[in-house]
């Protein structure tokens, strides 16, 4: 394989005593869509920071594009586009004007600029909004409008920290439809989210992260053949009664897992374990077979859920 | 719809060291294209202001005033004559902060647009300037469109009065060097613009000899003239509007202070700006 666009050994950062990422170590090469996936305070965002070459590491090495952040910063910024977590527009200005300022930063001509704002409005769908101020849009609009910016100087990497939280299942979908297209025609996609579906739609090779470090690393499907069962078996017996089945199921397949409100039963064959489950009398409430996720790899890697 | 145009890479486009030549400059372009959003209301703000003031307090206050001091008047002029140079160094200094303090606590707080301009290849630094440079063009229109009224209201007696108009916009710049650093720091806003409204910039307005001489304050309060940028600039004012006599040491103690605050204010303010982004 060529050489990585970024590669970090024992990356770490740290905020007084706490350590918001641990020593991690990855690579990210060209045309690959990368993913960070972790619950909120993993320390994906520190870490794109760290990435962005904004925020400066406590220690371990990271190298940018063959440069490093902390004396190149302006040079590794200036191929980086950025989407933070937190949009960020220019309330006071217009749709077009966000982007042409933001083109302008980076020494782009004028001229440049112009045409590819244009470009960008059409990208993100905005074209009818070119002279609205930013502060009445949506939420999905800002944030398509905050990926434009991101993509105003053709960047080597496209950094996108948490793309679609907060938005509605809608304006996910137009999102990730866009993010999509990019990573089609090869685009260096490096992506947070806390989202499971997110990360098996966009990611082509994932970090799972909990509490500052990595848990594991691989392509979506290779994680959840490694970390988990084909199948997941899911049944609620009612609050009060799930405890106690547990130790019953628990004989009855490779693993579970006991949620507040459910029992997660691993197996190869969900109906097939769901038979034994009656013939064994044992009745529950509802039951629901499906494929493992990435939720599980995470539920078995940290004994949590990602969303809590 | 031109997808196919989403190019990657443009290596030869993106030129840094012109961005680290002209950083603060696209900050500035920025910056004043946001104030064209309000530019009425602010030349509005700049013209009703010294209007009003030179009215209520030059004319109305000051009528009774020259009436009761006779033909000697305040420092051998009319009332309305020694007030407004004060006020001129007022609004440039009232002008700056609004547009250092506001736009950093934007930049930082309220919007964080600052963190999305330091995603290109700005720095802190160029942020910190390119806001500063922003708050100059500010205080000078504020300061011409002042100065247009005082001499419609007969209060510029020297023919060198214009000069006044670049020093106003000085004391205007050291003041808001200083409060950019200082919203710079800030974390909670809300208790700074009580304390700054009421306990720093009431204070300097009403004990930096604004009204009157400060020397006929009692000697323990003339300390606030001295450390305020307000007093230095109106004495200077004074003497270039109407010939206030000064002894040359004392206009380069003035000059002086005022520099210091500019370039202390200049050069905390591009370290924190830097620090902070960098967090």
């Amino acid at each position: 394989m060529s050489n990585p666009l970024i590669s970090a050994r024992g990356l770490t950062k740290k905020f007084g005593d706490f350590t918001a990422v641990n020593g991690i170590d990855f690579d990210v090469f060209k045309g690959e869509s990368f993913g960070f996936l972790g619950p909120n305070g993993a320390g994906k965002s520190t870490a794109m920071r760290i990435i962005g070459a904004t925020s400066q590491r406590t220690s371990g090495t990271i190298s940018i594009l063959g440069k490093d952040p902390e004396i190149h910063g302006p040079q590794i910024r200036a191929h980086l586009g950025v989407v933070p977590q937190q949009d960020s527009l220019d309330m006071q200005l217009s749709v077009s004007e966000n982007l042409y300022i933001y083109g302008r930063y980076f020494g782009l001509p004028r001229a440049f600029v112009k045409g590819k704002v244009d470009e960008l409005l059409a990208f993100a769908q905005l074209e009818e909004k070119r002279d609205a101020k930013v502060e009445t849009l949506s939420g999905g609009m800002k944030r398509r409008l905050t990926i434009a910016r991101a993509l105003v100087s053709e960047p080597e990497i496209l950094m996108l920290d948490e793309p679609t939280t907060g938005l509605d299942p809608q304006a996910r979908h137009i999102l990730w439809d866009r993010l999509f297209r990019l990573k089609e025609q090869g685009v260096t996609l490096l992506i947070t989210t806390h989202f499971m579906d997110e990360a098996e739609q966009l990611c082509d090779r994932l970090m799972v992260m909990d509490k500052g470090s990595i848990m594991a690393e691989g392509s979506p499907a290779s994680l959840i053949k490694d970390y988990s069962t084909k199948e997941v078996l899911e049944v609620r017996f009612g609050s009060d009664r799930n405890q106690g089945m547990a130790d019953q199921l628990r004989a009855m397949c490779d693993r579970i897992e006991e949620l507040p409100d459910r029992i997660l039963m691993y197996t190869e064959d969900g109906e097939a374990l769901l038979e034994k489950i009656y013939a064994a009398n044992l009745h529950p409430k509802t039951s629901l077979v499906r494929r493992s996720s990435l939720e599980d790899v995470f539920l078995r890697l940290t004994g949590r859920t990602l969303i809590e | 719809m031109s997808l196919t145009n989403i190019r990657q890479g443009s290596l030869v486009l993106v030129d840094v060291a012109k961005v680290q030549s002209r950083g603060a400059l696209y900050v500035a372009q920025a910056r004043t294209r946001q104030m064209m959003k309000w530019i009425w209301m602010i030349i509005g703000i700049a013209i009703a202001s010294p209007v009003l003031y030179l009215i209520s307090v030059g004319i109305g206050l000051g009528g009774l005033i020259d009436e009761s001091v006779g033909p000697a008047g305040i420092d051998g002029v009319k009332y309305l004559t020694f007030l407004a140079p004060a006020l001129l160094a007022q609004a440039a200094i009232q002008g700056t902060m609004d547009e250092t303090v506001y736009p950093t606590l934007e930049g930082f707080k309220w919007h964080k647009t600052f963190y999305s301009m330091n995603s290109t290849p700005l720095t802190g630094a160029q942020i910190s300037y390119g806001i500063f440079l922003t708050s100059l063009f500010r205080a000078f229109y504020t300061v011409v469109l002042y100065f247009g009224v005082m001499w419609a209201f007969g209060a510029l007696e020297s023919p060198r009065a214009w000069l006044a108009i670049p020093t106003a916009i000085f004391a205007g710049a050291s003041f808001g060097a200083l409060m950019q650093a200082l919203a710079g720091k800030l974390e909670d806003e809300n208790i700074f613009f009580v304390v700054l409204g009421r306990f720093v910039m009431m204070p300097l307005f009403m004990f930096s000899g604004t009204f009157f001489p400060l020397t006929s304050m009692p000697f323990f309060l003339q300390w606030i003239g001295w450390i305020s940028p307000l007093w230095h600039a109106t004495e200077l004012g004074r003497h270039l509007t109407y010939g206030h006599a000064i002894s040359p040491t004392m206009i380069w103690v003035h000059f002086i202070f005022l520099g210091i605050m500019l370039v202390a204010g200049l050069f905390f303010s591009a370290r924190i700006f830097t620090k902070r982004l960098a967090k």
